[in-house]
């Protein structure tokens, strides 16, 4: 196992795979439900949150917060989690490394971290917006979907992947 | 209380789990996206592999697992995921990928997590005229591959896992 390059991919596949599994028993024995792992319902609540500080009405009033239920659940403390999971592992096997623009970004768009900012901005709004309107995305859509024979998550995991592949090509060419 | 700490304790393996393996990097997504980069296809179908036998296994042997197929609605998984696809180009982070990137240092994942949060606040101040248009054109439902088929799901697993481990075999050598 290459430090640098960090674990054999199809080892941590299967470890994922495995979390994936334990998590779904986990849930259901201990919690009584099961849960799949996800992750784009919860910035969903957490931005419910930051607007239940400003305008409480507006929230009560919305039927997307109504229907998706603005609480620091289950699947909201997984995406935590996945940032203090990779902090952990960066730190002690010293991968951490602070990055304002990253390398192949520069090629392109130059080193401006106000134009990543700006251009990472509208592309975190687009992909929330769609993962939104899909109902899921990669971790929801793709993992848990595709291992629960789920026929959303095999034609989202696919678009996914055009639609990126699409856009990639025309922003990132030589 | 115990739900949340085992979302966290989840959270901090899987995060873990994927920065080991590196392909919480703006440069993997985007090397992905171009079919440069395999790493994370290989995570992801090693992943699938093993958790539909497991689930399937258990839930077989009879643990009371409840499935939750999200629905087949044409309109929102076709605009949707393409949306998406088109968001993630251009940020490089998918929704959990974000806040692990932010996690190992790449603090350039904050725009796009701030990003995120303002479209999930558009979405959800559109939702009710989507409602009433594009998610009410066709919707299949909680839809299976079984209900598709009509097959088993052992048979479905059979071949999904043959057809995942030649995928495997035909990119083992793109990085």
């Amino acid at each position: 196992m290459n430090k640098k390059n960090g674990w054999n991919p199809y080892l941590v596949g299967m470890l994922i795979g495995i979390l994936a599994v334990v998590s779904v028993l986990a849930t259901t024995q201990i919690l009584g439900k099961t849960n799949f792992l996800g992750a784009s319902t919860t910035f969903v609540r957490a931005v419910g949150f930051l607007e239940n500080m400003v305008m409480p009405q507006h929230v009560a009033q919305n039927e997307y917060f109504q229907k998706e239920k603005i609480k620091i659940d289950w699947q909201f403390m997984v995406v935590l989690g996945v940032f203090l999971g990779a902090l952990i592992s960066s730190l002690l096997d010293k991968s951490f490394k602070i990055e304002w623009v990253p390398g192949i970004w520069k090629e392109y768009f130059g080193p401006n971290p106000w134009v990543r900012a700006l251009l990472g901005f509208l592309g975190g709004m687009l992909t929330m917006f769609g993962a939104r309107f899909a109902d899921g995305c990669p971790t929801g859509h793709g993992l848990s979907g595709m291992m629960q024979l789920s026929v959303s998550g095999f034609m989202a995991v696919a678009l996914f992947w055009l639609g990126g592949f699409l856009v990639a090509r025309v922003i990132y060419r030589k | 209380m115990r739900e949340q700490l085992i979302g966290l304790a989840t959270g901090v393996v899987f995060g873990f789990l994927l920065q080991k393996s590196r392909v919480l990097r703006f440069e993997k997504q985007i090397s992905f996206l171009l079919l440069k980069d395999m790493t994370i296809l290989k995570v992801m179908l090693s992943a699938v592999i093993v958790g539909m036998i497991g689930i399937y296994f258990f839930k077989d042997v009879g643990i009371a697992i409840t499935f939750k197929h999200k629905a087949m609605n044409l309109g929102a998984v076709l605009i949707g995921s393409l949306l998406f696809g088109c968001g993630w180009a251009l940020g490089g982070f998918c929704p959990g990928t974000s806040l692990g990137a932010l996690g190992e240092g790449r603090f350039h994942a904050l725009w796009v997590i701030l990003g995120m949060l303002s479209g999930a606040a558009l979405f959800a101040e559109v939702y009710p005229l989507l409602k009433k248009s594009v998610l009410s054109w066709k919707n299949w439902g909680n839809i299976s591959l079984m209900d598709v088929t009509g097959l088993n799901h052992w048979v479905i697993i059979s071949i999904l896992v043959i057809i995942f481990v030649l995928i495997l075999f035909a990119i083992k050598n793109k990085a």
